[in-house]
């Protein structure tokens, strides 16, 4: 069994209110130094069999159309692992 | 008798609760998420609402609050609290209470009025009840299905500390139906339904219901007697 | 600006921009040289359809127009402000609009809506008052269309997440189901808010040396050119690959910034508020700037930005919300910031008012903006223009709903299965799948929600003394007689009201049409606007606000005129309410009104036979008031416990929601009926001529209901009795019964069965 991670961040430009709740909180408990959080999202996509690039490609399409939304996420990475 | 509700940036139930508290016959006192202690309050109700948004994971950076550090040694030491959907959440993420609260299992936010049973009234927040008594309250939640690993529930329904259960349909998925439980002591109860959106006539569910619409009122009127009688 | 002189025959993108030929050379003539960009910029998004109103503005006059002065006596603040206000007694006052966010909810569903409530309520709070409800009129295509299930579950979540993480109950609107809705939902936002009458604040930027504070999120690319792109442009038919730049809401950000205004409030350290919504910036200071009595400087270069590398022109029209700008006094600004620091929202001085008459706004040192602030917020262009009456508009009219042109049912087990399709069908069905994912309780202070015929809330504690609102629009009538079809809504959500107990006040409107460079368009909105005016006029009721969306239409295709009324009512004590469904047996219901032969844009004409032609039915607004004055009456002195009006699907849909509000049957008849007014059992059930409703009547209180009848000459009839049978039942006598459990399964399935 092979397995594909996609992990979807919102565009740069978008807002993104979860990162920015989590960016103040961190000094309050002494996590200083960051400037910046932005929080994405992270799917696992097991598949039957090796994943072959054709596998890949699919994924690609379907992490384009269905698991991020183009007009305010990117799909930042589509990776095979184990 | 003085009864703090606590304010977080985002809590939306805060004068909601307050109100409850006075017609329960209590001062209510309100607590801002900065406050370094507690202002003396006899028992603190954590209200419901989006607290820092909710962002992360509800009631995550409620937790870090100034005013949580006093709570939790209060709550450890007998204070009485009672906190209502996001107020259990944050309740939960300080491990004053067991488990957590994920999305709801339909994945979507619900508003209704749900009938709950009363299971234990031997906190100061059911005292008002009759055990097994049958309940209506409204129940307005995204985040409402109540999980816990089955050792925990086990212990759970084995102390005793299921303080209400979702009766019918079960709304959010929440396992063994759990609406509320307390901890160990009892005086530390989170609750997913809202009892301040039932205690009065004609501002809370179907006034066919339980008392009119206003079974919510007693858990508030509970923790009242329970103080001055103590 | 310097720039701007030397290179004064520069190609400027004023055409992809969204500017005309002549406007652009109107801006020359303004300023007496070419714009820089960011003159540019500010006036093609303020002279933009959406924020000038230039094609709808010589129609919008007839509201001002046609208010007499017993009509203004309530009105605080009338249209031209960002919401009107309405004294509602006791030193209390309301302040209410609705808005739309059509094509933004089109392109990004959850977001569009989410952010359209989030711009109504800043609307709301830039007038002083404390938001305290919303209702959401939304409408979509066919409910088994895939556009409609690819919007609806995120419009439906956006209105829902936004409002709920609000702390704003959401008490009302509407969702309705037509093809002409098929790639233009459309997403209406009512929010109203209260307050004490001192509390009253306007976007004025007065007195020279206050500062202007910017304060609440930082500024971003959000929605760049939304304005003028998103609201002014048609929907070419390429579906959702055509996305622009979409704002996105944060509602936490807006929860803490209403907490903080209403403390910069009650601190009195305001004096004058602007919101910012679509044109951002450019709408703000322009707008602040021309109420005011002198000019604006503005340091550009100090607005907190989220992307440094905004132009000055992209902050200029940027969207970002959760934005609120402030004139504030220089003694006051510790006071002012003290407060902000509280709520961990940022503020920042980003200008001060001078008395130069101009808006001037620096940049890094360089003047980009030196402009009379009225050219830009209140003289951009006003077009009359051409209308002309559908060609077709006599066919459809004519092509009435006639017994040989659509076959009729008779029998009582035809009757009954037409009962039961109208109560399953989309836009009779329930619709607690939608109102369910809405907070209705927060704040406590809600007496009616959903499924009632208004919303209604408590404003003053002590004395119960609130507020009634209720929005209502057939686009169907409207599509048949857009003059008839407004006055419809108009009556519709006045009667709403009033059925609820209150004693209708004011209007607000929100206009949803196609594209006002088609005659036929113009016209139907020219009648609408007139229809509305005249029904006012008529019921005594100010419009004092609202919103046109214009350019709701795919392809050369446009909506049916959709012109939602918002009637907004005020009661004593809010305990007094009337619900739509009765719960006490033996109590006796009466049909108050006259039925005739009225099925023209019927819902039963849809449903069975997807039928739309002939007229509407009769607009009869001195009936409507009289039956108002009936139903706040009753409500007043106790006597009716239940009241529903009856609109689309007629008696028969009346008669099974108020069955169904609380499961309590009812035992019917309908032979006096149909002898009194010359009808069958079919047209009874199902005719919807208007100013009718359904009460249910103590038997203790049924001689003094029928002498208040009576005395006003209204018709009347008892017509059944509440009726708790072991097994509740709609039972109409010698007809056909049908017991609640199946009306329920059918009512209740539609919605889960095509969404959940």
């Amino acid at each position: 069994m092979g397995r594909v991670v996609v992990e979807v961040m919102l565009k740069p430009e978008i807002l993104d209110p979860q990162g920015q709740a989590v960016l103040n909180a961190l000094p309050r408990l002494g996590f200083d130094g960051f400037s910046l959080v932005r929080q994405g999202k992270r799917f696992e996509l097991s598949v039957d069999g090796e994943v072959t690039d054709e596998v890949l490609a699919r994924v690609r399409e379907a992490a384009a159309t269905l698991l991020s939304n183009p007009v305010i996420e990117d799909v930042v990475a589509v990776e095979r692992v184990g | 008798m003085r009864i703090g509700v606590v304010t977080f940036p985002g809590s939306l139930d805060d004068r909601d609760a307050a109100r409850a508290v006075r017609l329960a016959g209590a001062e209510a006192v309100s607590l801002w998420h900065g406050d370094a202690d507690l202002h003396g309050v006899d028992a603190v109700v954590l209200p419901g609402g989006f607290s820092y948004g909710d962002y992360l994971r509800c009631g995550a950076i409620a937790r870090f609050a100034p005013v949580m550090g006093p709570l939790v040694d209060a709550a450890n030491g007998g204070l009485p609290v009672l906190g209502i959907c996001n107020g259990f959440q944050v309740l939960c993420e300080s491990h004053l209470l067991p488990g957590a609260l994920v999305r709801n299992d339909h994945r979507t936010f619900v508003c209704r009025d749900q009938p709950l049973s009363i299971e234990r009234t031997d906190t100061p927040w059911t005292s008002a009840y009759a055990p097994g008594e049958r309940v209506v309250v409204p129940l307005k939640n995204g985040e409402g299905g109540f999980v816990a690993d089955e050792r925990t529930l086990d212990e759970l329904e084995g102390e005793g500390r299921v303080v209400a259960r979702y009766v019918g349909k079960n709304p959010n998925g929440s396992y063994r139906a759990i609406a509320g439980i307390s901890n160990a002591a009892g005086n530390v109860v989170g609750l997913m339904p809202h009892p301040e959106h039932a205690i009065e006539p004609l501002f809370g569910p179907d006034p066919r219901s339980g008392t009119g619409g206003l079974d919510g009122l007693r858990f508030f009127t509970s923790v009242v007697e329970g103080l001055v009688s103590a | 600006m310097q720039q701007a002189l030397v290179t004064a025959d520069i190609e400027q993108p004023w055409a992809a921009l969204g500017l005309k030929p002549d406007e652009y050379q109107r801006i020359r003539e303004i300023l007496g040289r070419r714009p820089t960009s960011s003159e540019l910029a500010m006036y093609s998004v303020m002279w933009s359809e959406h924020c000038s109103y230039k094609s709808s503005k010589v129609h919008l006059r007839q509201f001002g127009e046609k208010t007499t002065d017993a009509m203004r006596e309530k009105l605080m603040v009338g249209i031209g402000e960002n919401a009107g206000v309405v004294d509602i007694g006791d030193g209390w006052a309301v302040t209410f609009k609705v808005e739309s966010h059509n094509h933004p909810s089109y392109v990004e569903p959850y977001q569009g809506a989410a952010t359209g409530v989030g711009g109504i309520v800043r609307d709301i709070m830039s007038m002083g008052a404390r938001p305290i409800a919303i209702l959401d009129p939304l409408r979509f295509g066919a409910i088994d269309h895939p556009d409609t299930r690819r919007v609806l579950p995120g419009i439906v979540a956006g209105v829902g997440g936004y409002g709920n993480c609000l702390g704003l109950p959401n008490i009302g609107g509407e969702v309705v189901f037509d093809p002409c809705y098929q790639g233009n939902p459309l997403v209406n936002a009512l929010c109203v808010g209260s307050m004490r009458h001192e509390d009253i604040h306007l976007a004025n930027a007065t007195g020279a040396g206050n500062l202007v504070i910017l304060f609440g999120a930082k500024t971003g690319g959000d929605g760049i050119g939304g304005v003028s792109v998103l609201a002014s442009e048609t929907f070419e038919s390429t579906g959702p690959s055509k996305r622009p730049a979409v704002q996105v809401g944060d509602p936490f950000a807006e929860k803490v910034l209403i907490e903080c205004c209403l403390d910069l409030f009650a601190a009195k350290v305001v004096e004058g508020i602007q919101d910012l919504g679509g044109a951002g910036l450019s709408c703000a200071t322009s707008e602040l700037a021309s109420n005011g009595d002198g000019g604006m400087h503005v340091w550009l270069d100090r607005v907190p930005l989220r992307d440094i590398t905004l132009s000055p022109e992209e902050i200029l029209m940027s969207e970002s919300q959760e934005r609120m700008m402030a004139v504030v006094r220089p003694d006051q600004l510790d006071a002012f910031m003290a407060i902000t620091d509280r709520w961990a929202v940022e503020a920042t001085v980003v200008g001060e008012v001078t008395t130069t008459g101009r808006l001037v706004i620096e940049w890094r040192g360089e003047t980009v903006v030196d402009v009379p602030p009225r050219t830009v917020a209140h003289d951009g262009p006003v077009y009359d223009r051409p209308m002309q009456r559908p060609a077709t508009l006599d066919a459809l009219q004519a092509d009435a709903p006639t017994s040989d042109r659509l076959a009729r049912p008779t029998t009582g087990e035809q009757l009954r299965a037409t009962l039961l399709q109208l109560a399953g069908s989309p836009n009779l069905c329930s619709r607690a799948w939608v109102t369910d994912q809405y907070d209705r309780y927060v704040m406590g202070n809600t007496a009616l929600s959903m499924p009632d015929d208004a919303g209604v809330v408590r404003v003053d504690e002590t004395t119960g003394r609130g507020v009634a609102i209720s929005t209502d629009c057939n686009s169907r009538f409207a599509a048949l007689d857009p003059y008839a079809g407004a006055q419809l809504a108009l009556a519709e959500a006045y009667r709403n009201v009033a059925t609820a107990g209150a004693t209708p006040l004011a209007v607000t409107d929100c206009l949803n049409f196609g594209s006002p460079e088609d005659p036929g368009v113009m016209w139907q909105f020219a009648q609408a606007v007139t229809g509305i005016a005249d029904g006012c006029l008529q019921l005594g009721v100010p419009v004092t606000g609202g919103n046109v969306s214009l350019y709701n239409q795919t392809g050369t295709t446009a909506i049916y005129p959709t012109p939602v009324v918002g009637v907004l009512g005020v009661m004593d004590d809010v305990t007094r309410r009337t619900p739509s469904g009765w719960r006490e047996a033996g109590q006796v219901v009466y049909l108050v009104g006259t039925t005739r032969d009225e099925l023209g844009g019927s819902s039963w004409a849809d449903v069975v036979h997807g039928h739309l032609g002939g007229l509407p039915p009769r607009v009869d607004l001195e009936a409507e008031r009289v039956l108002a004055e009936i139903l706040v009456a009753c409500s007043r002195d106790g006597m009716v416990d239940a009241a529903h009006d009856l609109s689309d699907g007629g008696l028969a849909t009346a008669l099974a929601e108020s069955c169904l509000r609380y499961g309590v049957g009812v035992r019917v008849w309908l032979d006096e009926l149909c002898e009194r007014d010359g009808i069958d059992p079919f047209l009874a059930l199902f005719s919807e001529s208007t100013a009718r409703v359904i009460a249910s009547v103590p038997r203790s209180e049924e001689v003094r209901f029928t002498d208040v009848c009576t005395a006003r000459g209204v018709a009347h009839l008892r017509i059944g009795v509440v009726d708790e049978a072991a097994e509740p039942a709609l039972d109409v006598q010698g007809l056909f019964t049908l017991p609640l459990a199946e009306l329920r399964a059918t009512h209740d399935a539609t919605l889960p069965a095509a969404f959940a």
